[in-house]
């Protein structure tokens, strides 16, 4: 049995009458990347929050390094090392980049009842792991504003990592980039992996998926579709079952239905 | 993959003195919340140097009539931006005057405390309030500019009520007997700096009065609290964890509390600091006049919410500083007193404050789109 770094076995939860997520099963090793794809409405969101401790999930366990593991807050997630980065990136754009890396975490100097914000070890942090993934930050004290989409995404990822995280849950984290930005938050996942991540990537683009991941788990009306290697599967194919492949297929028959009537008329 | 983004990162660090460069001074002045306030006051200073340079407004006892009053709004103005940038507004600073006004009083005079008592009182009040103010728009939700509103008449009124019903008036007075030997009195009501006053009037430096003792006896209270509090302010927002904390709280609440951020706590925390500002306020007020009086403090709150608006704190919360609250009550301080030496009506400064207070706000605005620009 390979030894897995994070496992999510059997998940389930429920809101109500509502089935959230049924019998989903993830199991991950060191420097793996494995992309949760699923149209909206999949369970997608509920999911990632079950990861990152937010919901309780209420059948299945979670083991971490061969422990298992209850999480009772989002801390307690941070704390063994899931790091989730969410969409709205937990990012202050009026604040500098400095500020914004150590918010809440702020590295201190000085006496007991007068420790002062370690301003300076703080900016040649910040500026030295943006460096390390080629982001050039002229100035760790510019404002987060001033950076793009691609550039910030990368910043909560790098702030998540160096923060001890060993498991990585990105949420979406192309889906508001353009082409080159986007290319630019891959390649930073993939090199987060190379260094011994494991990394969780949902999303609903295949394209962005395809090329990065090792394996890709389907979701699809709150269940798991199954987790495919990439040997094993074809880019057409997952999109196909994301979709609920029939709907496309339909969509299709239904398309080439109106093209011959407009052909006729 | 991973090799090729290392060269690319050594080749920025190489690039990054370069673009450093291109950076010009202004905009790197222009992203300073403070410029704003610190070039109006300039100008004002320029404005009434040509209009009243020669009518005893730059004399020392002139200058220390400004400075007292900016000093007197810029204690607030600070507490007022700082919980500005923390995302939230305290409406009840005046309010707050007039009831620590009569905290110090009532007790002092009709309960027979000693001063110092009834001064420790009256920030324990102002601590209370605070924390009320506080934990209401925490745990409820509510702008704060609505719950702070409620507490602007609640305490108003409590002031007015307690204090007809005590004393049967609306003005306690009879303090300033009790000043002398006080252990505590003397840090709100003390001039500072008389052997340099004695001493230039001496030399005959500056005005004397008939008798021989200068005109200008010292630096008033004021004016040390309102340096102090405005260092303090400065330190506690740009070199330590809490002030980091403050522009997160204000800057995105939902953000900051996702990476461990107690925003509800520094929240209540600023709602106090702006709560224990008006008691320092009211102390030196009240200490100085001698008497307490329940309308103390009437309008305070916007004067103190215009002041930090024009030192560049942005309505939405997260970004300001208290450097550019202090200037922005010299600059009402100074043009509020200056006007007096000018042959312009007096009627015409609240004139002067609304224009100030709209192009600081749409020049903030101009601010902020500048420092939140993508690429």
């Amino acid at each position: 049995m390979p030894d897995y770094l994070v496992q999510f076995n059997n998940i389930s939860k429920f809101f109500g009458k509502v089935i959230a997520l049924k019998d989903v099963t993830m199991r991950l090793k060191k420097g793996e990347i494995m992309c949760l794809l699923g149209d909206n409405g999949a369970g997608k969101s509920t999911l990632i929050k079950t990861l990152a401790g937010v919901h309780k999930p209420d059948e299945g366990e979670i083991i971490f390094e061969d422990n298992k593991i209850v999480f009772d807050s989002p801390k307690d997630a941070l704390d063994i090392g899931i790091g989730t980065v969410y969409q709205d990136l937990a990012l202050v754009p009026l604040m500098s980049v400095t500020r914004n890396f150590f918010m809440g975490r702020e590295p201190q100097k000085g006496f007991p009842f007068l420790k002062t914000f370690d301003v300076e070890k703080a900016n040649k942090i910040a500026a030295d792991r943006m460096g390390q993934i080629g982001i050039d930050v002229r100035d760790p004290s510019q404002a987060v504003g001033t950076m793009s989409g691609g550039e910030r995404q990368c910043l909560a990822i790098s702030r998540a990592i160096y923060f001890g995280a060993k498991v990585l849950v990105l949420d979406e984290p192309t889906s508001a980039l353009g082409v080159h930005q986007a290319s630019m938050v891959l390649k930073y996942i993939v090199k987060a992996a190379s260094e011994g991540l494991a990394v969780i990537l949902i999303t609903h683009n295949v394209h962005h998926a395809y090329p990065v991941g090792n394996s890709f788990t389907v979701l699809n009306r709150g269940k798991s579709m199954g987790t495919f290697q990439k040997k094993d599967i074809s880019r057409e194919k997952l999109l196909s079952m994301m979709a609920g492949g029939e709907e496309l297929d339909k969509l299709e028959v239904e398309l080439q239905e109106m093209d011959r009537i407009h052909k006729k008329n | 993959m991973s090799l090729k983004s290392k060269s690319i990162s050594s080749k920025s660090s190489l690039n990054e003195d370069e673009r450093l460069k291109k950076i010009s001074p202004l905009r790197v002045l222009l992203n300073r919340p403070e410029l704003g306030a610190l070039g109006g006051s300039i100008l004002v200073f320029i404005f009434f140097g040509i209009v009243a340079g020669d009518t005893g407004m730059f004399s020392a006892y002139g200058m220390l009539n400004f400075l007292d009053v900016s000093a007197n709004l810029g204690i607030i103005a600070i507490a007022a931006a700082m919980l500005m940038i923390g995302g939230e507004f305290d409406l009840s600073i005046g309010s707050m005057i007039g009831f620590a006004g009569i905290c110090i009083a009532i007790p002092a005079i009709y309960w027979g405390w000693p001063l110092w008592m009834s001064i420790v009182f009256a920030f324990a009040m102002a601590v209370l309030v605070g924390y009320f103010n506080g934990i209401m728009v925490v745990k409820t939700g509510l702008p704060s500019f609505i719950v702070t509103l409620a507490m602007l008449f609640i305490l108003r009124g409590l002031t007015l009520a307690i204090t007809r019903l005590i004393t049967g008036r609306t003005q306690v007075p009879g303090l300033r007997v009790l000043i002398e030997d006080d252990p505590l009195a003397w840090l709100f009501a003390t001039d500072t700096f008389k052997w340099l006053f004695t001493w230039l009037g001496s030399l005959k430096l500056i005005e004397l009065r008939t008798d021989g003792t200068p005109l200008a006896t010292g630096i008033p209270p004021s004016v040390i609290w309102f340096i102090a509090l405005t260092l303090f302010a400065t330190w506690i927002l740009m070199k330590t964890r809490y002030g980091n904390w403050i522009f997160a709280s204000g800057g995105d609440k939902v953000g900051a509390t996702n990476v461990g951020v107690p925003v509800g706590r520094v929240k209540i925390s600023l709602f106090i600091g702006t709560a224990v500002a008006s008691t320092i306020f009211a102390c030196i007020q009240v200490l100085d006049a001698g008497s307490a009086d329940t309308m103390r403090g009437t309008l305070k709150e916007l004067e103190a919410i215009a002041a930090a608006v024009v030192g560049g704190c942005l309505l939405t919360g997260g970004y300001g500083s208290a450097i550019g609250a202090a200037f922005g009550a010299i600059i009402f301080g100074t043009v509020s007193m200056g006007i007096f030496y000018t042959d312009v009506d007096t009627d015409w400064f609240k004139v002067f404050l609304g224009a100030m207070m709209l192009i600081a706000v749409v020049f903030n605005n101009y601010i902020r789109k500048k420092v939140t620009e993508s690429k």
